[in-house]
């Protein structure tokens, strides 16, 4: 189905202003696009015109059907084959066969590490989990987290050493690599091209590195990193540092273009923090978030107010607040409109309420002048030592990396590299154009890459090293806040990785030494005496006790927030800002083959599988686009023809494009997906290219989005209030039809024993997607594919519902997750012709997969939508390193078969098994302690949003959340009686914004 | 234009529509019998192994408790099937050069497992647990039956679903005290079914009761 080029969305919205309805999803639903009501009418969208006529009519199709149901009968008639059992020949110590065992370890990021415990069934990783110990993690995780073990079993990850392609000997490689060094004294020529690393043993191999080749040259360069951070902290304080966020301790956070709950290395660690301070179990008064942004994030999202600017506007709204907050020598920018005015005061005078309990956050990627003044600013605030504390960063470096690269490019082209070592960096395709970095790449006498994959930058090496996953490597790292962890490995090897301890290590070393005893050589002082105890607790507990960096009280600079020169608005206003960010899901592009994450609806789009040109709506009627419209995106002299996707929400002026698409080397999954928007990127590194033009194409090209699946025809699904309201009537939240279900013709059924539940707090839900990517692994949930996820057959078994509400220029966006509710009167048990699908006396609504036929009745009879149907063999089951990936305690459903949220039913039934188990001597019922069984999806959020447990114990927390007057079921009022019920979002607005 | 069928036709075309019903039926019987049938069910078949190992030796004869080499069985779902490494605890001071054993020695040589040929095999889509089965005190017997008397593994049940239910709703014909559960002997006072309020029902122990057993029929029970 295609959506027709006139359709009259944004027409119609600019014209009579009508009544909006209270929530909206898309664009099309709001102006009343009869394609969307063609749409709603059927049940199935699509599925009836699926079936291609041209591969074989429908008197072949009977005919086949009917050979194919004779042959799987006569099939029936054999018994299963006989399989065997291959034991261990020499059992290891501490194992039993069938129970996995968890091992603490870290993920290293250059914006600091996330510590994580990965799950280990009979020797492979299936799983990792947040480590409850670590700093960044506080038991939670991300998406990419999450995510980071199918990249693991990726079939497409380098293998072997590889010589123009050829597959090479790692001996082969050393002796080039020797040969050059021999021909290097002192390393004349030799340069080292790495991204920006946290571990305090590779820094330790860089030193020696250089000590032992003092002409080398070491190059950090990360696409998204923070070069902008460090200049404005060595501007603004004297020295580099690193701000280390309290949001626990914040009454009043201002977040410049920064999406801290998402984004970032202490993301997790912040969203926790923050959310600690929303919700019905926290206490004391919630605290107030104002966002300023440019494209909407989950932080704008999760903001009471947000305020949409262009990039350019963001440094006049700083300097005008440092002057209001009284930062010294700094002149107010000029006044704009009142809206703005007014939202300056009011966010200048709550700030000033909350001296030394507020902070403000800039984007790490924002120009170094509003960074600097964001420091005046915390400064003036008195934050600086109560919400806001300095560390030296993780990951320090004293070039940038613009610099850095340009550095090695020129020293390329001069024909001065002898040697190049790539360790980990792909820059032939992420780094900017006009570096023609691809090109000087060739000019180097000897180039080795070294990655997990055969990418762009491989292809114009002539050697290639693989290299290891994080989940098979000895290594060390620290996370945002310093803290330093182990990398232990779950696996050995699954191809020839070396770590890039051991490729530094052949470099440096007289005896090439492995990775696990160059790691503890690292810590050897650090631990002392103590070293075997100590460094046992450390791989025990996935953390270094003690490793902390000291905090720094940096003195702010008297220049730091003057001789700043206004920076330039656009003043063409026919040409737009053109913003380039790193994608939500795929990130800088690293993950870009990690099919989980392309199939990831990005958070506040929907889009999956590719990237657009996001803009707002004004300037898309302006244009005449609609979503889907491809347009041509002209800026620096490059340009490129791409679909448009609107954003409710994104500012005038500017548009968005993430980067991490358009890869040409990812391997099957990421290659040709999207369009490069590194293309665009301003030499010197910067996020916002200026100058772009957009004009339509006339084609179309339908994306990916899953925001118009599932629509909810204007039912009342969503309840948010004001906490001003609710104090006042705590019953006013929610309308009255909630609390009045009509009544059921289904019976009544005691629930003696335990009755499982699931509490979903709407204020702490960010949207930040990690549940969706830990029941996907989790639950051996498929992939489908773009073509299929247009089709609306996505497989996730829990999504994020995205609903909007007010104007679609500036609407508030609220997330929320949607999974079986597990009605304890769930419609779809009762038309299952062959019950497949019933009720558990714990409540659960079970789907048995060996039982199902494929109806499909249960779907169609689900008010929530969140049954998913296998239409096609989705389950890779051939690709041998994909079995490996399986979580084993969840069945792999196969074609044909309807499947749906369990409630985690594998996780329930160990751990009744086990509270049985302890329970059998003394005869007593088994019990099993609030919190200490949890749902894949509760495991993961940061936010403790998702809250699952128990509801005939009065003292769990679910039963305390259902409790609560916010607490309501969506669409109760049908008598559905789900067991998941969700908390009105409550939102805390200024009174002076009201 | 001749007749293209004989009169007889219409007697056969008849019978064989109104034949067609037990026709059906017959092969739906038929159906029926052979999914009941040993050769399907593997109940009663012999399966070869790589190794003759036989239970009735080591189980019969000298008595070694299952738990030597199905060593998780109390504490996973999985009984274990021995490493080689137990094998040779014994056989590299017994039996060390009997021919019958090299398949053993090679495996211990080689590092490659013994591929046993599995007698028990469950669908995919089951998800069995020993552990809460032997803590609850169904007895190794009552789904692998008198392994002291087989040489070399057979089934004796079949595994079917409705099998496993019927224990699942009564289970105490099944239960045992805790000191007989890997006991090959049979237990001789199988408990009555009758639920009572006592410990002690007609006379005997009630383990249902005692061990507050609810063994569950829910689907997700087995399946998930």
């Amino acid at each position: 189905m295609s959506c027709p080029n006139k359709s009259p969305t944004l027409v119609q919205l600019a014209g009579a202003p009508r009544e909006l309805p209270q929530f909206w999803r898309s664009l099309e639903e709001l102006a009343g696009d009869p394609d969307f009501a063609a749409r709603l009418a059927q049940e199935f969208p699509r599925h009836a015109s699926v079936w291609d006529e041209s591969v074989a009519d429908r008197r072949r199709f009977l005919q086949l059907m009917g050979a194919s149901l004779a042959l799987a009968g006569a099939q029936g008639c054999s018994s299963p084959p006989p399989e065997a059992i291959m034991p261990y020949v020499r059992q290891p110590e501490g194992m039993t066969p069938g129970v996995p065992l968890h091992f603490a370890t870290a993920m290293p990021r250059s914006d600091g590490a996330i510590g994580v415990v990965a799950t280990s069934h009979m020797g492979r990783p299936t799983k990792v989990e947040g480590n409850s110990l670590h700093p960044a993690s506080l038991g939670a995780t991300d998406a990419m987290a999450q995510a980071s073990v199918l990249t693991l079993y990726d079939p497409d990850r380098s293998q072997t050493v590889a010589r123009l392609g050829v597959i090479a000997t790692w001996g082969d490689l050393l002796g080039a690599i020797r040969g050059a060094l021999a021909s290097a004294p002192k390393g004349t020529g030799v340069h080292i091209l790495s991204p920006p690393s946290t571990s305090p043993t590779l820094a330790r191999q860089r030193a020696a590195l250089i000590a032992k080749y003092p002409q080398a040259k070491w190059h950090s360069y990360e696409p998204a990193g923070r070069d902008a951070a460090r200049s404005a902290a060595i501007a603004a304080l004297g020295e580099d540092v690193q701000p280390v966020y309290r949001f626990e301790a914040a009454d009043v956070v201002l977040a410049i273009d920064a999406d801290f709950l998402c984004a970032g290395g202490g993301a997790v660690r912040y969203a926790h923090d923050f959310m600690s301070r929303r919700g019905v179990e926290s206490e004391g008064a919630p605290n107030r978030l104002y966002a300023i942004e440019s494209a909407y994030t989950p932080t704008g999202a999760a903001a009471d107010h947000r305020l949409r600017l262009r990039p350019s506007g963001m440094e006049a709204f700083a300097r005008s607040l440092a002057s209001r907050i009284g930062v010294p020598g700094v002149d107010e920018a000029t006044p704009t409109d009142g809206a703005y005015a007014k939202w300056l005061s009011a966010v200048a005078s709550d700030l000033q309420a909350h001296r030394g309990r507020s902070i403000v956050v800039p984007g790490s990627h924002l120009p170094a002048s509003v960074q600097s003044l964001v420091h005046a600013i915390n400064d003036a605030l008195g934050n600086v030592g109560q919400t806001v504390t300095f560390i030296a960063p993780p990951a320090g470096e004293t070039v940038d990396g613009a610099s850095a690269l340009r550095e090695l490019t020129d020293a390329l082209n001069a024909d001065a590299v002898n040697l190049l070592l790539i360790l980990d960096a792909n820059p032939v395709y992420d780094a900017p154009v006009a570096l023609q970095f691809g090109t000087a790449l060739r000019q180097a006498r000897l180039a080795v890459h070294y990655g997990l994959y055969q990418d762009e930058t491989a292809e114009l090496c002539p050697w290639h090293i693989p290299a290891t996953h994080y989940l098979e490597s000895w290594s060390d790292a620290r996370a945002y806040d310093g803290t330093a962890a182990i990398v232990q490995p779950l696996i050995a090897p699954l191809y020839e990785g070396k770590t890039v301890h051991e490729v530094l290590s052949a470099l440096i070393d007289p005896a090439p030494m492995s990775s696990y005893d160059l790691v503890r050589a690292t810590w050897q002082e650090a631990f002392g005496d103590d070293f075997d105890m100590r460094w046992h607790a450390a791989l025990r507990d996935g953390v270094i006790a003690d490793s902390q960096p000291a905090t720094i009280t940096p003195t702010l600079q008297p220049s730091a927030a003057s001789g700043l020169a206004p920076s330039e608005a656009d003043a063409n206003s026919d040409t737009f800002e053109l913003i380039l960010a790193p994608d939500p899901s795929i990130g800088d592009g690293r993950c870009a083959n990690n099919g989980w994450l392309q199939e990831l609806p990005k958070p506040l789009t929907k889009l999956t599988w590719e990237n657009a040109v996001l803009m707002a709506p004004a300037d898309a009627q302006r244009l005449g686009i609609e979503t889907d419209d491809v347009v041509r995106l002209e800026c620096n002299g490059q340009s490129v023809t791409a679909p448009a996707c609107i954003m409710p929400g994104h500012a005038e002026g500017c548009v968005t494009c993430y980067l991490g698409y358009g890869r040409t080397r990812a391997g099957r999954i990421g290659t040709g997906l999207g369009f490069n928007a590194y293309m665009f990127r301003p030499a010197n590194g910067g996020y916002v290219a200026r100058g772009a033009k957009i004009a339509k194409t006339g084609k179309r090209s339908e994306l990916a989005r899953t925001q118009k699946h599932h629509e909810f025809e204007g039912r009342n699904i969503i309840h948010q209030a004001t906490v001003a309201q609710f104090a006042a009537d705590p019953q006013s939240v929610l309308p009255a039809a909630a609390h009045h279900p009509l009544p059921s013709l289904l019976p009544d059924v005691p629930y003696d024993g335990f009755a499982w539940g699931m509490a979903i707090d709407l204020s702490k839900c960010m949207g930040c997607n990690a549940c969706v990517i830990a029941c996907q692994a989790e639950n051996n949930i498929p992939i489908v594919g773009k073509e299929q996820v247009v089709l609306s057959r996505e497989m996730h078994w829990l999504r994020l519902d995205l609903y909007y509400a007010g104007r679609p220029e500036d609407p508030e966006a609220i997330h929320q997750p949607m999974l079986c509710q597990h009605c304890e009167k769930a419609p779809c048990e009762v038309v299952c012709p062959v019950a497949a699908t019933t009720h558990s006396d714990e409540g659960l609504n079970e789907m048995t997969y060996n039982r199902c036929i494929g109806t499909r009745y249960c779907s169609n009879n689900c008010p929530y939508k969140v049954r998913r149907f296998n239409f096609l063999q989705y389950t890779d089951e051939e690709t041998p390193v994909l079995k490996l990936l399986r979580n084993p305690e969840v069945t792999v459903r196969s074609r044909g078969v309807m499947e749906k949220c369990t409630y985690c039913v594998q996780r329930i039934n160990h751990a009744r098994i086990d509270a049985k188990k302890s329970a059998v001597e003394s005869g007593a019922p088994p019990v099993i302690a609030d919190g200490s069984l949890e749902t894949a999806c509760q495991q993961a959020c940061p936010s403790e949003a998702i809250v699952f447990g128990d509801v005939n114990d009065p003292k769990s927390r679910v039963a305390k959340l259902k409790a609560d007057p916010r607490n309501y079921g969506v669409l109760s009022e049908l008598g559905t009686q789900p067991r998941t019920s969700y908390l009105v979002r409550l939102r805390n607005p200024n009174p002076a914004l009201g | 234009m001749p007749q293209i069928f004989h009169p007889s036709m219409n007697t056969i075309s008849r019978a064989s529509i109104f034949g067609a019903v037990f026709i059906l039926a017959g092969v739906g019987w038929l159906l029926w019998l052979l999914y009941r049938s040993s050769y399907y069910t593997q109940v009663g078949v012999v399966r070869p192994q790589p190794v003759e190992f036989s239970h009735e030796h080591h189980v019969g004869g000298l008595g070694i408790d299952c738990r030597y080499c199905h060593t998780s069985v109390e504490s996973s779902s999985f009984a274990g099937i021995p490493p080689t490494q137990i094998c040779m605890q014994c056989h590299s001071q017994i039996w060390a050069d009997s021919p019958k054993l090299e398949a053993v020695r090679a495996s211990f040589r080689t590092g490659q497992s013994i591929p046993w040929t599995r007698v028990h095999d469950l669908p995919d889509y089951v998800y069995f647990d020993h552990s809460i089965h032997i803590s609850k005190g169904v007895g190794c017997i009552a789904c692998h039956g008198r392994v002291d008397n087989m040489p070399l593994m057979w089934r004796v049940e079949t595994l079917h679903m409705q099998w496993c239910v019927d224990c699942h709703r009564d289970p105490a014909p099944h239960l045992r005290p805790r000191d007989m559960v890997f006991s090959m002997s049979d237990w001789p006072e199988p408990t009555p079914t009758v639920a009572s309020s006592a410990k002690i029902a007609n006379g005997k122990l009630d383990l249902v009761k005692i061990r507050n057993i609810a063994s569950g029929t829910n689907c997700s029970v087995c399946h998930r």
